[in-house]
């Protein structure tokens, strides 16, 4: 039994005084942005992988020291293996990436824009989009060769598909008053685009965007373990067969790397591109 | 500056003539509707939910093209249009927002001049979602006027405003409307605002012009003036609602007659 003790109402007495120390943020909301909060996971990796080899928990044939790691990107800084193996594979997945964003956007629009390109764009899309773009790279090693334009469309046609959808979820989207205003303010088709379709598509497009960019590192990397003879997956196809783990773990970061750095940039460009939106993330 | 309208106070700024629109089989929300609005009078439209206010100023707008229906609508060359949500794209700043679809090189200029003239100066670079609802009300005030309307239409402007906000604006919309002259029709629910601020109100029943009424209460008017109360009772007996507390029973008697 509950019971419930109903005292009088203290009347006439002034309460004590409470200062009031509210941390200002929103109750419900994530609360304020921690400065470095991206780096704290991998920094509190790299220490366990520390202290593990300093102690020999961890065998240097499973996986190499990381000092053992340091000095072999340094040597391969210095002979410049490592620079040229980057370059070539940073060039792969930038091309394909802007093919693949280019592609993806005109799509998205075309299809958005009108019934009739949704008609024909639509549906392919969505079946390509359930084969997985690495199940036709036989197909395409076939009717390409296993030279450059195979790997960089390979990485093209795993882009094309997050840009395509999360765009044209975007579009779709947006509120359809606002095509209402642009018909009272006498606002052209090219005007229309400018100023409402494309800024009210932008935040799915960069949403669209964050997921390109991990799945043409994934594609880079699994092209580059076919056939390669460049390429940070060539580097590292090279050292599994003689057995270098260090290398093999230098690759690794470097495409950690890679990844870390082109989402920070799109995580940017979002901060910046989205000023206007007053979402969660910003209060 | 409103001295360009004297010559023109005759011209015919709207005639609309047997329009007819309807949504559905079953009826139509216009009913062969006349109206005629002379340029530079300001016209406030009311009526019960469904009667076709809201419908007609979209006719007006053209903004009702996949709507069926029959009739004659002229309306000037300059048209604008003020929402009662203020329509603001979030993505574009205000002076952006007041601007958007302007050609010329001088269109910043005018925005700027709009902006002022709506009490916003020094906001042209602010986000819509940072001004308050009074603010984000003038700015598309601003986004009308600065594109020289022959006729503005506004659908409840402010009936989403607070009662203080909104007599601010009853003020600010006379004030423009003194300078610019254009026709005005104001669609609203508000009796009061109706009687303020228009020229001539038109209550619309069941899709035509129930009764055509016009205001010559003067530039100062008060809800005070003997006048003003009168023609509230009428305008509410309009509308099926009688401003009495004692004769409720009328009141449904006119409930049910309407439905």
């Amino acid at each position: 039994m509950a019971t419930t003790a109903v005292e009088a109402p203290v009347v006439g007495v002034v309460s004590e005084k409470v200062t009031d120390e509210r941390v200002v943020r929103r109750r419900l909301g994530p609360g304020p942005r921690i400065p470095g909060t991206l780096w704290i996971g991998p920094v509190l990796l790299l220490v366990l992988w520390i202290v593990a080899s300093a102690t020999g928990v961890l065998d240097p044939r499973t996986l190499s020291e990381p000092w053992v790691v340091v000095e072999t990107a340094q040597r391969l800084i210095a002979d410049g293996r490592l620079p040229e193996a980057l370059a070539t594979s940073a060039y792969r997945a930038a091309l394909g990436l802007v093919i693949g964003v280019g592609v993806g956007l005109v799509l998205a629009l075309v299809s958005g824009l009108s019934r009739v390109g949704e008609a024909l764009i639509d549906g392919p899309v969505q079946v390509k989009r359930a084969i997985p773009s690495l199940a036709l790279m036989p197909l395409l090693i076939l009717w390409l060769g296993i030279g450059e334009p195979m790997k960089v469309i390979t990485i093209a046609l795993g882009v094309l598909i997050p840009i395509y959808i999360h765009t044209h979820n975007g579009l779709r989207g947006i509120d359809s008053r606002y095509a209402e205003l642009a018909e009272t303010v006498s606002l052209r088709r090219g005007a229309f685009v400018r100023h409402v379709v494309l800024p009210g598509a932008t935040p799915g497009f960069l949403l669209g965007l964050r997921f390109a960019v991990l799945n043409a590192l994934l594609s880079l990397v699994v092209v580059e373990q076919v056939n390669a003879t460049s390429g940070i997956g060539h580097m590292i196809t090279l050292a599994s067969s003689y057995g270098q783990t260090e290398i093999i773990v230098v690759g690794l970061v470097v495409y950690a790397l890679l990844g870390l750095v082109a989402d920070g940039i799109v995580r940017f460009i979002e901060r910046k591109a989205l000023a206007w939106r007053r979402t969660l993330e910003s209060h | 500056m409103a001295t360009h309208a004297g010559e023109s106070l005759k011209e015919t700024a709207v005639r609309v003539e047997g329009l007819h629109r309807s949504f559905s089989e079953a009826g139509g929300v216009l009913n062969g509707l006349d109206l005629t609005i002379e340029a530079g009078e300001f016209v406030a439209l009311i009526g019960r939910s469904g009667s076709g206010k809201s419908t007609l100023l979209r006719a007006l707008a053209g903004l009702d093209r996949a709507v069926a229906g029959s009739g004659v609508v002229e309306v000037p060359e300059r048209v604008s249009v003020v929402f009662q949500d203020s329509r603001l794209l979030p993505w574009r700043r205000v002076l952006d927002n007041v601007i958007l679809g302007l050609g010329g090189s001088d269109a910043r200029t005018r925005g700027f001049e709009a902006l002022s003239e709506v009490g916003l100066e020094g906001r042209d670079q602010a986000w819509p979602h940072h001004l308050s609802g009074g603010e984000q009300q003038r700015a598309a005030l601003a986004r009308s006027l600065v594109r020289d309307p022959q006729l503005l239409l506004a659908d409840e402007p402010f009936g989403a405003l607070d009662a203080l906000t909104r007599i601010k604006m009853h003020k600010l919309l006379k004030k423009l409307y003194a300078a610019h002259n254009p026709a005005i029709l104001l669609v609203t629910h508000d009796v009061d605002e109706a009687i303020a601020l228009a020229d001539r109100v038109i209550v619309l029943v069941d899709g035509v012009v129930g009764s055509d009424i016009r205001i010559d209460l003067g530039s100062k008017r008060s809800p005070g003036d003997p006048r003003f109360a009168s023609l509230r009772a009428q305008l509410l007996a309009e509308l099926g609602v009688v401003d009495s507390a004692d004769s409720a029973d009328s009141a449904d008697s006119v409930e049910e007659e309407v439905a």
